[in-house]
């Protein structure tokens, strides 16, 4: 059966009914100011130990441009050294090719339990539910996967999976779908999900992955991670999974050095993450520990695409850090669900409409105000503001009032003393509109009626005393002939 | 701004004198194109730029834009007009162009104008001021130099407040959110204002603390460095 969409649920124009949904819920825009604040705030931590800074960022996008540039080169080399080392690699062009292919790895380990570490290519692929209408119910094992998993949801930040959930409703959530008694203690808490996922890395016969990094010239591949689940997933049982999007290679093992100073900097702010685990392949000697088995799932769904142009092909060297939601007004306002995919923020932005089609995301590069706080986070500094423009302009999400309000306002804009005389009309007209009395409700809604842009604005900005004179109008009476003191 | 804010444009033409510029201005100047650049009408924007280039595409003076937002446009119309001799224009205007602080401080290197203002105020980093001009010490080091004048940080002062033209009208309910956001971090400062020098973001932010009925102003930079 065909896998259901989760990358996206984008309803035509979702984003502002769900903003608004996302704007009144209260308990939802604290959570996500502070997490989102303490985020910015570590990072800022972080980089003034790190001098180097500017250099990295440098390096990563110049090592990423280049790969990117070679992908189908690199990608080639990658997957001979990763077979080479007994990693079975699979190449799936879609989300449902993903899906069935590790359906069927599952099978052939003849696994009943499956758990997974975080892993956000599998939430674009919709893996658990692929597995779910199989008849196999995967367990996350990482705490905010987990938590989300419990409660029905998806994921709403890219490393910070249940950030729009405050500890009181995770309590509560532990309370009712576990039945231990409710707590608000993020240690107690914590305790809860360790005590139930332990048993389940010990049963599972198949553990599920994403992945950070992979490595062509040693055809290994490296994850990143803080809570320690990934290595029990991808040690306990027999058959590790590990499911990725083609762009994630780098040319050389040095080259993680770079990436490595970069990533867990932006993210959390750590110097590095506890856990880093290079995987080299599986187990030599059944004696050993770690994997019988390694499968390497790379997806391509839509990426390819991307790689046409040099602008494009930028926002392929996301290294998935989510910095740059963590200082987006936007997203610091209505949160990732708003977006309707599964990558939200500038980044989500910027790639949804590349993964699920103009069609169904043009909207999203439009839910931005441009003030480019993701550009200067962005650790290989992808220009956010500059794709997004790109996609407004490629889009045909302006709807016919829009192009003709543009087209009648360039004819007039360009014309400077028609643009003036106008200009003057309606300052008058809202100049009359301030004053009192019926006729002024008149003016004002006849003006609002005649510009739906000024109605927008009006619903919660007052517009300013309108002036007498336009600065033309000043120029002219006088102010031009002043001159300079001697 | 001619038409919404004069007295922004008659704040700078007088400060502008006062440091002993010569002004002049060109009434067949016509809107930089902005709105329909970043909305993704590219056609719509060359069509208005074009006025810009036929009025200030030639000569050698220094082109002063009280506003953060226009003078990052002018900056980047070499991008809209690549070829020819409109890319020649272009260019020369991208070289001439300064934002008004940017123009005082690092051209003049003039931060004293002899302005007096008794009170308390915050300054806003206007998105393209600061990140696309990379201006973010000379206003601070405008408004130290006013007397009577004194200045804080605010948490949050180069964070956008939401305008971000059709942003602004297309979601306008996340755009005032996010206005509210900043209000709610500059009133825990205590200013009597909030300064900027982007109109843009003045409209935005006077408009919701009006609305709201807050005590807090928003005024230009000029507005400020002119009063004596």
């Amino acid at each position: 059966m065909k896998p259901s969409d989760p990358i996206v649920d984008l309803e035509a124009r979702s984003f502002g009914r769900r903003s608004l949904e996302a704007l009144a819920n209260d308990s939802l825009r604290g959570a996500l100011d502070k997490v989102t604040t303490e985020f910015a705030k570590r990072r800022e931590q972080a980089l003034a130990q790190a001098p180097d800074w500017e250099i990295w960022r440098e390096q990563a996008r110049a090592i990423k441009a280049h790969t990117l540039a070679s992908l189908d080169t690199y990608l080639a080399q990658f997957m001979e050294r990763a077979e080479a080392r007994g990693i079975h690699v699979h190449v799936a062009q879609d989300r449902e090719e993903a899906c069935a292919l590790v359906w069927e790895i599952v099978q052939q380990a003849q696994a009943s339990n499956v758990v997974k570490g975080k892993s956000m290519v599998t939430e674009e692929i919709g893996l658990n539910e692929y597995l779910l209408s199989q008849g196999l119910a995967p367990v996350e094992t990482d705490l905010g996967e987990w938590i989300i998993q419990l409660a029905g949801e998806k994921p709403s930040h890219i490393i910070a999976p249940a950030i729009h959930r405050t500890r009181e409703e995770v309590g509560h959530l532990f309370h009712t779908e576990l039945g231990v008694p409710e707590s608000h203690d993020v240690e107690e808490l914590t305790a809860v999900a360790r005590r139930f996922l332990r048993t389940r890395f010990a049963e599972a016969e198949v553990g599920v992955s994403g992945v950070n990094f992979l490595v062509a010239e040693t055809g290994s591949f490296l994850i990143l991670e803080n809570e320690g689940n990934v290595r029990l997933c991808t040690s306990l049982p027999k058959v590790h999974i590990a499911v990725t999007g083609i762009e994630k290679v780098i040319p050389r093992l040095a080259d993680l050095d770079v990436f490595l100073s970069l990533l867990p900097r932006s993210a959390t702010g750590q110097a590095m993450t506890t856990y880093q685990t290079l995987f080299t392949g599986p187990k030599p000697d059944p004696d050993d520990e770690g994997p019988e088995a390694i499968h390497l799932v790379l997806l391509d769904n839509g990426r390819s695409n991307q790689l046409s142009t040099p602008l494009e092909r930028e926002a392929l060297a996301c290294i998935r850090c989510g910095a740059c939601l963590n200082v987006c007004p936007v997203y610091k306002q209505v949160g990732g669900h708003t977006y309707g995919s599964v990558y939200p923020g500038p980044i989500g932005a910027v790639i949804t409409p590349a993964l699920a089609g103009q069609d169904r995301a043009g909207n999203l590069p439009h839910a931005s105000s441009l003030c480019g706080a993701c550009r200067d986070v962005c650790p290989v500094k992808i220009n956010l503001p500059e794709l997004l423009l790109d996609l407004r302009e490629k889009g045909e999400e302006a709807g016919l009032s829009e192009r003709w309000g543009f087209a009648v306002w360039s004819r007039i804009a360009s014309r400077p003393r028609l643009s003036s005389v106008l200009g003057r009309g309606l300052t008058r007209a809202l100049g009359l509109a301030q004053s009192s009395g019926l006729f002024a409700r008149c003016v004002g809604r006849l003006t609002a009626t005649l510009f739906p842009p000024l109605k927008a604005w009006q619903r919660g900005r007052e517009l300013p005393p309108m002036p007498a004179r336009s600065f033309r109008q000043l120029w002219k009476a006088g102010l031009d002939a002043e001159e300079p003191p001697a | 701004m001619g038409t919404l804010a004069p007295q922004v444009g008659v704040a700078t033409v007088e400060l502008l004198r006062r440091a002993g510029c010569t002004v002049g201005f060109d009434p067949q100047q016509t809107c930089c194109g902005q709105p329909a650049f970043n909305a993704g009408h590219r056609r719509e924007a060359c069509r208005v730029a074009r006025g810009v280039l036929d009025a200030l595409g030639s000569g050698d003076e220094l082109i002063v834009v009280p506003s953060g937002s226009c003078a990052a446009m002018l900056v980047r119309l070499p991008s809209l007009f690549e070829e020819g001799q409109d890319h020649e224009r272009a260019c020369s205007i991208a070289e001439r162009t300064r934002e008004l602080s940017q123009f005082l401080v690092r051209d003049l290197q003039v931060t004293s104008l002899g302005a007096r203002w008794p009170g308390k105020v915050t300054w806003h980093d206007a998105c393209h001021t600061l990140r696309e001009l990379g201006v973010r010490s000379e206003p601070r080091q405008l408004l130290a130099e006013v007397s009577d004048l004194e200045q804080v940080e605010a948490v949050g002062c180069d964070t956008c407040c939401g305008f971000g033209g059709t942003f602004a009208v297309k979601h306008a309910e996340v755009s005032m959110a996010m206005a509210e956001w900043k209000i709610r971090h500059i009133e825990e400062t205590g200013v009597t204002a909030v300064v900027s020098s982007d109109v843009s973001c003045l409209l935005q932010l006077g408009g919701r603390l009006r609305q709201m009925g807050s005590k807090v102003q928003a005024l230009h930079l000029a507005e400020v460095l002119n009063t004596r």
